[in-house]
């Protein structure tokens, strides 16, 4: 079954795990870090999907 | 006086914590002398083509032992994904523009994009729901990768 909430996190946790890592040394900014992108991520892609839900498409 | 001041010293420098600092003296030379081997424009261009071959591998070098595992396992990973998802490994095609830019950032993966060259994966399947979704795994993958070239290259500057 294609579940599409799940590429768009698998998607989210990569990039996150990338960009923490790439801008953080410390292994606890690290987590940190890549929790709060991974989580905004999730936040505006929700945010976004009930934003465009009246829309006509 | 003298003796007294010596007698001080030799006994500082038999306490641990010197010890301890002499030897991260030694560890922080070495890590500097691997940079400033590295700043050689000859062995710059060798790290930067290791680090976009292999991804990690500029940073494994560099001795960023943490950050290279995991840019080796989740870049290539991310690459893996949007092949299985469908995706396609654009051809050079300078033509469309698009299908060119794509190609340039499918590149950025280094040895996976290879690999999916010469075993012909990466048709792309457009009929496929994950078509989409398998691109912009490709495509996001080799664009974080030039990140991770870019960032071992100022490492190995001593920027960072």
């Amino acid at each position: 079954m294609i579940s599409h909430i799940l590429f768009l996190a698998l998607f989210a946790f990569f990039v996150s795990l990338v960009f923490s890592v790439l801008l953080r040394d410390d292994p606890r900014a690290q987590l940190r870090t890549g929790a709060m992108m991974f989580g905004g991520f999730l936040a505006v892609a929700f945010a976004l999907g009930w934003l465009m839900y009246p829309l006509p498409l | 006086m003298a003796c007294a001041h010596q007698a001080a010293a030799r006994r500082a420098l038999g306490s641990p914590r010197l010890r301890y600092d002499a030897g991260d003296m030694a560890m922080k030379s070495t890590a500097v002398e691997q940079r400033a081997r590295a700043a050689e424009p000859g062995m710059l261009v060798l790290l930067c083509l290791a680090a976009w071959a292999v991804p990690g591998a500029g940073h494994l070098w560099m001795g960023r032992r943490q950050k290279g595992i995991i840019f080796l396992l989740a870049l290539p990973a991310m690459f893996l994904a949007g092949l299985l998802m469908h995706g396609r490994v654009f051809p050079f095609d300078l033509s469309e523009p698009l299908v060119g830019l794509a190609a340039i950032a499918n590149f950025g993966a280094g040895a996976p994009w290879i690999l999916a060259r010469m075993v012909d994966a990466g048709a792309g399947t457009v009929t496929a729901v994950t078509y989409e979704y398998g691109n912009c795994f490709l495509i996001v993958a080799g664009l974080l990768n030039f990140l991770v070239v870019l960032d071992a290259f100022d490492i190995g500057m001593g920027r960072k």
